[in-house]
């Protein structure tokens, strides 16, 4: 009748939680994290993944230069001014990947 | 130029012919599109059959159909956020329709659409168009703020948007020559281990012990072939959901 009993109910699934997990009946929390582990555990597919990234950001570079360069009939200048930059572009795409995120660094404080 | 010397064609495998008579020639209906229509249908297949009995506790098919919806919609909600159940649709069908046309090539006569570039590549530009219309709606002009990396000293601003476009648009190649080429590595593989088996084996009684190590070579490359079928499809998704939550909340 009373709607008072919620704190107890609150408290009984509380306890049961607990001792459910006391006696490992529960999985552990999984961390919701922002990006499932993609990379595996295999360090291959890590590899492989590095050295693409790497590669397809230095080969848009050199297609936007060369299609600038077509365009404006400067040939060699804006191929040569872009290809360090999609080697910037390809390293920055890995640090994006291999970058320690902050929430990864709580998760593995917790556990 | 293999082909007829006795070499190994590896790619032969690879290459398009046309279907349904004169009709499929006229309008080049070839067996990478007649795939993409089993695959298509088979997806649609599992889910209407599969769900079909709408048993309490599901049967095989059921269990498949209904494993596919959850593993799909977290993989939404975990990696988008809230917002990910927008997406899942396009998600889900991105997903199986990858999945199916990759299990479909393991099986001997049939073909892998995502052995082709020009398959792969417009899937990925697709997301790409996709991902870069939902954060422009998301975002308005404010999107364009995703080129400008926070804490970088003035000077160094033009350097590093010019960086980042390119970090943008070099998605388009990675997410499509993963694919791609995970599936047609894969197959070539299949083909030269298959060759390896026809020739020693026809070198005589020296060639069987050769020919049955490619034999189990071959073998494990199918088991092999599974895993990547399945891995490439789940990546896909997964990078296509990761563009989606950079999309809708920048950074």
């Amino acid at each position: 009748m009373t709607k008072d009993t919620g704190g107890e109910k609150h408290s009984f699934e509380e306890r049961l939680k607990s001792a459910r997990s006391r006696q490992g009946m529960d999985p552990p929390p999984k961390a919701k994290g922002q990006e499932p582990d993609v990379l595996g555990s295999n360090p291959l597919g890590v590899g492989l993944r590095v050295g693409l990234e790497l590669v397809s950001a230095f080969l848009v570079a050199v297609a936007i230069g060369y299609g600038l360069d077509k365009l404006f009939g400067t040939m060699p200048i804006l191929t040569v001014l872009f290809i360090p930059l999609g080697g910037a572009a390809g390293v920055f795409n890995v640090y994006r990947l291999m970058a320690p995120k902050p929430k990864d660094e709580s998760r593995t404080g917790d556990v | 130029m293999a082909s007829g010397s006795g070499g190994i064609d590896a790619l032969g495998q690879f290459a398009l012919t046309t279907h349904l008579g004169p009709i499929g020639a006229s309008v080049n209906f070839t067996q990478s599109n007649l795939m993409m229509l089993v695959a298509a249908v088979l997806t649609v297949a599992l889910m209407w059959i599969g769900m079909r009995p709408r048993a309490m506790v599901p049967g095989r098919l059921q269990a498949a159909a209904e494993m596919g919806y959850e593993t799909v919609m977290s993989m939404c909600v975990d990696t988008i956020g809230n917002e990910g159940k927008k997406f899942f649709p396009i998600v889900f069908t991105l997903f199986f329709f990858i999945l199916f046309g990759n299990l479909l090539g393991v099986f001997p006569y049939f073909f892998t659409f995502t052995s082709h570039i020009a398959v792969t590549m417009a899937l990925s530009l697709f997301v790409f168009i996709l991902v870069t219309v939902v954060a422009l709606r998301e975002h308005g002009m404010h999107f364009f703020s995703y080129f400008v990396p926070p804490g970088v000293p003035g000077l160094l601003i033009p350097l590093m948007v010019l960086i980042e476009v390119i970090s943008y648009l070099s998605r388009i190649i990675s997410l499509s020559v993963r694919l791609f080429a995970n599936m047609m590595a894969g197959h070539v593989m299949l083909k030269v281990f298959g060759s390896f088996i026809v020739m020693l084996g026809g070198l005589g009684v020296i060639g069987y012990p050769a020919a049955g190590l490619s034999l189990a070579v071959n073998t494990m490359l199918i088991g092999f072939e599974l895993l990547v079928a399945c891995l490439q499809a789940y990546v896909f998704a997964v990078l296509t959901c990761i563009y989606l939550h950079d999309a809708v909340h920048l950074h």
